[in-house]
């Protein structure tokens, strides 16, 4: 490739396409984790603090990467907002991941809400990327609404379920201009492969790392995943032999001249 | 008496700054909301807490 | 050899060959076509900047039949897939895109195909398009149908069976008002289940006007999209200004149209250039109004009255056949219409591999269905915007489609 193949989110340019959650797994992991993940964006979450907890979790991530505040914890939209503008007063910059649920059981997000939430964030200057259930119609209100990406699941968060989601995953990689990045459900590196290949921007993962035997070797599998889905979607990929027979009778024989 | 983090305190007539240090938090890694409005950091010395009020401390932890 | 366009009429006046010879040999006389006359509507240029760019660095010698092969294996075809199809290196490959683009309409229309005529109402045109026999300096028998004569022919056509009409005019606003039109839309809406129009580009509020008059669907033809062919081929009237053409589909669909058709008319200029703005400019269409439905022409020159001579120039059948395939590809969703320009035995051959709607019983005229459908002369009608080449009846053709094993489908459509 002659340009560099960089990653772009509300004007800021990212080099890796790999997104770190940081749930689920000790503090002490977390720099081996964006280590070998490479990761510039972790995400984190916004909790009513304890009295005399004094270790932080900013003190854990390495400098220069991108914190990403996601919203979790809100059931509809003006809880996450709330919690997204807690997150920006917490000084962590203007990036922030919305998650809508409205269900204990299964933690899927609400679409409709997330559309308002999104919304009402942009227009502060929020960089806004919102988890949802993929749904075109719903892709299509959020780049309305001013989102700088869209968050697809690939399948219930926390699963490790993989793409259930491919169809409609690959309906967003085709018809919406923005960076579509494949976050929850995914739970093996060949999975976030293929994600890649299909034309993801970016993958976000976190318990699959978090579940793990040995956390930063996984964390590098996924790394070298995601990169290798990202080169053969830049290579194009190659041909599959169909079988079959050919038509019999040419379909052209008509024309003329 | 006000509410902090969904427990009683007496706290009243005090200002934020005397309330995270009474209670023990690291002013620099929280973010604090008085009745659903946010207190910026630099009004912490300055913004006074009264009988009634509801205060939410918040600060990062890991999540995905 | 390139078309020879210009054709003079003993019936002009001096003075009025000379403006014409000036226009054609001095550029200087003629009015930017990027700047847009007073009233005419400006939206957005983005979606016109978008095709032009990816026109402008289109360079297809570039693609090979290794591009075409991977392109083939493509489920969904992509803008560069789109590029390869078009390419030269294509043409070898034409028996497996025509496959490929077969199943492609198939899974998309079933094995149905669309009948419709369209019914010129006047032939009063302010234009001077060089290549069209309507243009105002080409000596023709003009008329401009009452909407008694309008009835009229609507009767002649609905008795015949037909259930969707396309509505045209040449382009003068001052023969053919846009509330002339509209009356005409609501008498088609009388005889017919569904109602396109091809007439002048007008303003957001004068489509929606036309919508309340009964109007589904507009076809608009870039003619073609290479700006300085535009300029030199269309040397007078409000049709030079190219932006506000351009736009016309984006203004109907704002001003409530159901669907819109984009064209090309091949063989104006580089075609393969022009067949790729035509397909992006509807792809980019879709994408900013996904609701709206979206249609394809793809017609070539053909000789027009005093001016037997117009050809399409390197546009041949395969070329045609080509670029239906990669419409059909790039967009599987999109309607394809293939008008009477063509001869039979291709409209029967492209109906089973991309096209989905065709013209029958089509008079190019002014005025003469009584004419041609039942032998009945009713006088003197207005002469014809080109020579047409298949011209099966809409009952020949209804038949012959079954016979194809197709099912001819006459409307599919509940007005809302």
């Amino acid at each position: 490739m002659q340009t560099e193949d960089t990653l772009v989110l509300g004007g800021h340019t990212f080099h890796s396409r790999f997104i770190l959650g940081s749930g689920k797994y000790s503090l002490s992991l977390i720099e081996a984790a964006v280590k070998y993940a490479g990761a510039e964006l972790i995400t984190l979450a916004v909790r009513r603090a304890n009295t005399k907890e004094q270790e932080s979790i900013l003190d854990f991530i390495p400098e220069g990467v991108t914190l990403l505040p996601n919203t979790s914890g809100a059931r509809n939209a003006s809880e996450a907002v709330r919690i997204a503008r807690l997150a920006r007063e917490l000084g962590c910059g203007d990036f922030v991941k919305i998650e809508i649920m409205r269900d204990s059981r299964y933690l899927l997000p609400d679409n409709a809400e997330t559309v308002k939430a999104t919304e009402i964030l942009a227009k502060e200057g929020f960089v806004v990327m919102p988890y949802m259930y993929p749904d075109l119609n719903t892709a299509r209100d959020l780049v309305n609404a001013g989102a700088a990406s869209v968050m697809p699941l690939a399948s219930p968060i926390g699963s490790n379920k993989g793409l259930a989601t491919k169809e409609f995953i690959q309906i967003l990689i085709d018809e919406i201009d923005l960076p579509i990045i494949v976050d929850a459900g995914i739970g093996r590196p060949s999975q976030a492969c293929e994600a890649m290949e299909m034309g993801a921007a970016a993958v976000m993962c976190n318990t699959a790392l978090a579940t793990a035997g040995d956390l930063p070797l996984m964390a590098e599998a996924f790394r070298q995943a995601v990169e290798a889905g990202r080169k053969a979607y830049l290579s194009g990929l190659g041909r599959v032999l169909l079988r079959g027979a050919e038509a019999s009778d040419t379909l052209t024989g008509f024309l003329h001249d | 008496m006000i509410t902090v983090n969904g427990k009683p305190e007496d706290a009243d007539g005090i200002t934020v700054t005397a309330l995270l240090a009474r209670t023990g938090y690291t002013p620099q890694q929280v973010a604090v909301e008085r009745n659903e409005e946010i207190v910026p950091r630099a009004q912490y010395d300055t913004v006074m807490l009264h009988d009634g009020d509801t205060v939410e401390i918040v600060r990062f932890v890991g999540g995905g | 050899m390139d078309n020879r366009f210009f054709v003079d009429s003993a019936h002009l006046s001096e003075e009025a060959l000379r403006r014409k010879h000036a226009l054609e040999q001095d550029p200087s006389c003629r009015t930017d076509c990027m700047t847009y006359l007073p009233g005419m509507e400006q939206i957005s240029p983005e979606l016109r900047e978008r095709v032009l760019t990816e026109m402008a660095g289109y360079d297809y010698s570039r693609y090979t039949g290794k591009d075409v092969l991977r392109a083939l294996q493509h489920d969904r075809c992509t803008i560069e897939d789109l590029k390869a199809f078009l390419s030269p290196a294509a043409a070898p490959f034409l028996e497996q895109m025509a496959e490929k683009a077969r199943l492609e309409t198939r899974k998309h229309f079933g094995n149905t195909v669309y009948l419709f005529t369209p019914l010129y109402i006047a032939n009063y045109c302010e234009n001077y398009c060089v290549y069209c026999g309507f243009n105002c300096y080409n000596d023709i028998r003009r008329m401009r149908l009452t909407a008694e004569q309008i009835e009229h022919e609507m009767q002649v056509i609905a008795e015949s069976g037909m259930e969707e009409i396309l509505l045209l005019t040449g382009e003068s606003h001052a023969q053919s008002s846009v509330e002339y039109i509209g009356e005409a839309c609501k008498l088609a809406r009388k005889y017919f289940r569904m109602v396109g129009i091809e007439i002048y580009p007008v303003n957001t509020e004068d489509y929606r006007y036309l919508h309340t008059c009964g109007v589904d669907y507009v076809t608009v033809f870039q003619e073609t999209y290479d700006v300085q062919k535009y300029e030199e081929l269309h040397l007078a009237g409000h049709k030079r200004v190219f932006p506000y053409r351009f736009e016309a589909q984006e203004r109907a669909l704002m001003g409530g149209m159901r669907g819109i058709a984009c064209s090309a008319l091949l063989g104006l200029a580089d075609f393969r250039k022009d067949a790729l703005a035509t397909a992006l400019h509807a792809f980019y269409l879709q994408r900013k109004y996904p609701h709206a439905e979206i249609s394809l022409s793809c017609p070539r020159l053909r000789p027009i009255v005093n001016n037997g001579t117009i050809r399409p120039l390197d546009v041949g059948e395969k070329e045609l056949c080509q670029i239906l395939c990669a419409y059909r590809l790039f967009l599987p969703f999109a309607g394809i219409t293939v008008s009477s320009r063509e001869s039979r035995s291709f409209r029967d051959g492209i109906v089973k591999i991309a096209a989905t709607k065709i013209s029958a019983g089509v008079s190019t005229g002014i005025g003469d269905h009584e004419q041609k459908y039942t032998g009945k002369d009713t006088g003197e009608g207005g002469d014809e915007q080109f020579e047409i080449n298949d011209s099966r009846s809409f009952r020949t053709m209804y038949q012959d489609m079954e016979q194809e094993g197709l099912q001819p489908v006459l409307n599919d459509y509940l007005y809302v």
